[in-house]
């Protein structure tokens, strides 16, 4: 019978079904982090219980840690918020004690969780992967079932390997053509996300096909599946191809050369067959996607920036009407504003949706020989790993966000949700590349745009969102202005 | 984990959509190493004018008075009502600890997020879905009458309303028998061991990249 992408994972892995409906899922591999294990470990402790498997199991600092040079010089007994300080302990001490290969914050290779996976080859195609965080499903994008889980489900899979899992239902979305220049796999994910809303994909698997997203890098599949939760997708998904397999090929723990043949065998195997049935699908044209800004509080609030804040009359009913006014008035926005007449305080390039060496030459390509407007109180521009920052170093990016008035900061989640000193102050607005715009999300009172890593460096320059052609046609809005 | 059975409590209001785990419980608290004492801290920003800090006294800082679950009516309330998609966002389990810790082991939406469910169900929590048009039913009576309490029993799968009238939801079956007995599921999951050890004898020999020590 012809299966799906999410049918073909879940077979490989299926230990045991049971009569009740649910079913024992193998787990490959087990992303952890400082923020959601700690409780986990204590529950293994406390029932005098092993890791199943340990060399099944990465773990690396990401959410909590600061991203000062300054405060990371002196390593984790130097930094300055004790709290933290012993909730990062807290996840050296774990590994220690429980034979877990850990990055350290110190390592070059440290970095946000769902980037460093990838990046180190510890996620493969094929693979089930978890890891207490939502946006696990960014793995998704090469051919690997992967999905967030909360702190017992840590503590379940750290003691039998398996997570008990209901079976998901697929759904497809087909993105034919091509995205136009300027418009990035952020963009798509967001017009998505406002198409189907943020519980569309609530009880489904999603798989990204067709052209458009075939065309897309690796980078780009997995900031497009990392957005998958934002639409209640627990994962996301896009079939193994060449540039799957071309991205895997030399990661420090992808198969051995010996072992690649037969790998590469199954991992070509990985996509939907023809006829495969999906509960639900929708097409989008590729060339009708335009570039994003979210304007409220839920990622399903988007505009394209050519735009406007909807209207209190163009809801359909009363508890839309409600929801709208409660965003608007969070947002300090007025109903029908142009997109284009909202002025960010605050720029944030970084997290694990954009803050790979892509999405860092995407936005340095504005920021190129220009200057971050006046108006404008922070910028930070935060790498998604340590060898993210090596290598944009090498090509100069680093030096380019610097001239143009940038901070460039150590990896790690950062103001994504500020748990640490970068946050937003009440009020201050945000344009940001980073996934949620949930109320208070980057600091208490804080207000989040999200949007591409083009049109945060956009926004940057100009002082207000704009598209990327009008930078440097258009004149900026600056502190004194407007 | 507390089982549950049946029970019977006074309801409070969530009145809004898409409410997300952020909402329900900030970052900030995600500092913690521990899973209990997040329930001062429930909807935090919502609940009090002050800005909250991890491990501090919540007692005298000032309360948002607009907020309901501050009104003196809903008090000590165990059931939540709530609107769709509760529940969204973040994985963070500590929304249901919070949840929990500050008394509520029922929440009654028209839907739920995936993640959210799971953890609610970990945690002696259990969400139950009625219509919308139910919901509405719910929140008016709620709002009409001071002290407005449901009766939840899991063995039957039915709220009883005030007034009488029985309505019966669905649960997923394994949830169920979990909640009712109190189960954890690593404790279910290890009488596997057997089948989880030939899986992974199988799967060693199909995939045996998959197997190699992790050496950094
Ligand atoms: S970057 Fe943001 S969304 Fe991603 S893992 Fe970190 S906190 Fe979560």
């Amino acid at each position: 019978m012809a299966q799906t992408l999410y049918d073909k994972l879940w077979d490989a892995h299926l230990v045991e079904q049971r009569d009740d409906g649910t079913s024992l899922i193998y787990i490959d591999r087990h992303l952890i982090h400082e923020v959601t294990s700690a409780q986990a470990f204590e529950g293994l402790s406390l029932a005098g219980r092993a890791p199943w498997r340990k060399s099944a199991n990465l773990a690396v600092p990401d959410h909590n840690v600061s991203t000062l040079q300054t405060e990371r010089a002196g390593g984790l007994a130097a930094l300055p918020d004790p709290v933290s300080r012993i909730q990062l302990q807290t996840l050296d001490d774990n590994c220690e004690t429980f034979g877990i290969a850990e990055i350290p914050l110190s390592d070059i290779r440290q970095g946000i969780v769902h980037v460093i996976g990838p990046e180190q080859g510890a996620v493969l195609p094929g693979m089930t992967v978890v890891c207490g965080d939502s946006h696990t499903s960014t793995h998704g994008a090469l051919g690997a079932l992967a999905h967030g889980i909360g702190t017992s489900e840590v503590e379940h899979v750290l003691a039998t390997q398996c997570l008990i899992q209901k079976k998901m239902k697929n759904f497809k979305v087909e993105v034919s053509g091509r995205l136009e220049a300027g418009v990035s796999a952020k963009d798509l994910a967001l017009a998505i996300i406002g198409r189907i809303g943020t519980a569309g994909g609530t009880g489904y698997a999603l798989e990204f096909t067709g052209d458009a997203v075939k065309a897309l890098t690796m980078e780009g599949r997995m900031t497009l599946c990392n957005m998958a939760i934002e639409a209640g997708a627990r994962c996301g998904l896009v079939a193994v191809d060449e540039v799957t397999l071309e991205y895997a090929r030399g990661k420090p723990l992808a198969p051995k050369e010996s072992q690649w043949a037969a790998a590469e065998a199954w991992w070509r195997t990985l996509r939907s067959d023809d006829g495969a049935h999906f509960d639900r699908a929708i097409e989008i044209e590729g060339s009708a996607v335009k570039a994003q800004v979210s304007w409220g509080t839920s990622p399903e609030m988007v505009a394209s920036v050519d735009g406007h804040v909807p209207r209190l009359s163009e809801m359909p009913d009363e508890t839309a009407r409600q929801g709208l006014k409660r965003a608007l008035d969070y947002m300090g926005l007025d109903e029908g504003m142009p997109i284009t007449d909202i002025q960010p305080d605050a720029i944030f390039i970084g997290s694990c949706t954009n803050s790979r060496i892509e999405d860092l030459r995407e936005a340095a390509a504005v920021l190129k020989g220009r200057r971050v407007s006046s108006r404008i109180k922070k910028a930070l521009v935060v790498p998604g790993s340590g060898v993210v920052k090596a290598q944009a170093e090498a090509e100069g990016l680093d030096q380019i966000f610097l001239d143009a008035g940038m901070e460039w900061r150590e990896p790690g989640c950062s103001m994504c949700l500020a748990m640490n000193a970068d946050r937003l102050n009440p009020g201050e607005r945000c344009a940001s590349t980073s996934n949620r715009n949930f109320e208070g999300r980057q600091g208490s009172g804080g207000r989040t745009h999200l949007v591409s890593p083009a049109m945060a460096a956009a926004a940057a320059v100009m002082g207000r969102f704009a598209s990327v052609d009008a930078v440097g046609a258009v004149s900026p809005v600056t502190a004194g202005g407007e | 984990m507390q089982a549950f059975t049946q029970h019977d409590g006074l309801v409070a209001p969530m009145d809004r959509a898409n409410v997300d785990t952020d909402l329900m419980i900030p970052k900030q608290f995600l500092k913690s190493i521990k899973r209990s004492g997040f329930g001062p801290n429930l909807f935090d920003e919502l609940r009090y004018l002050d800005e909250g800090v991890p491990d501090a006294d919540n007692s005298s800082r000032p309360l948002n008075p607009d907020f309901p679950l501050n009104f003196p009516r809903y008090q000590n309330a165990s059931i939540l009502l709530a609107r769709e998609n509760f529940g969204c966002g973040s994985s963070r389990e500590h929304a249901a600890w919070a949840l929990a810790d500050d008394g509520f082991c029922c929440v009654i939406a028209p839907s739920f997020a995936d993640i959210f469910r799971s953890n609610a169900f970990k945690n002696g929590i259990l969400p139950i879905e009625f219509s919308s048009e139910q919901m509405d039913v719910l929140f008016a009576m709620m709002y009409e009458t001071e002290g407005f309490r449901l009766a939840v029993d899991l063995v039957a799968q039915v709220v009883t309303l005030p007034n009488g009238d029985a309505w019966s939801f669905e649960v997923d079956a394994f949830r169920r028998d979990c909640l009712l007995q109190g189960l954890d599921d690593v404790g279910i999951t290890l009488q596997s061991t057997e089948a989880i050890r030939a899986f992974e004898e199988i799967h060693a020999r199909r995939f045996p990249w998959l197997f190699e020590d992790l050496v950094l």
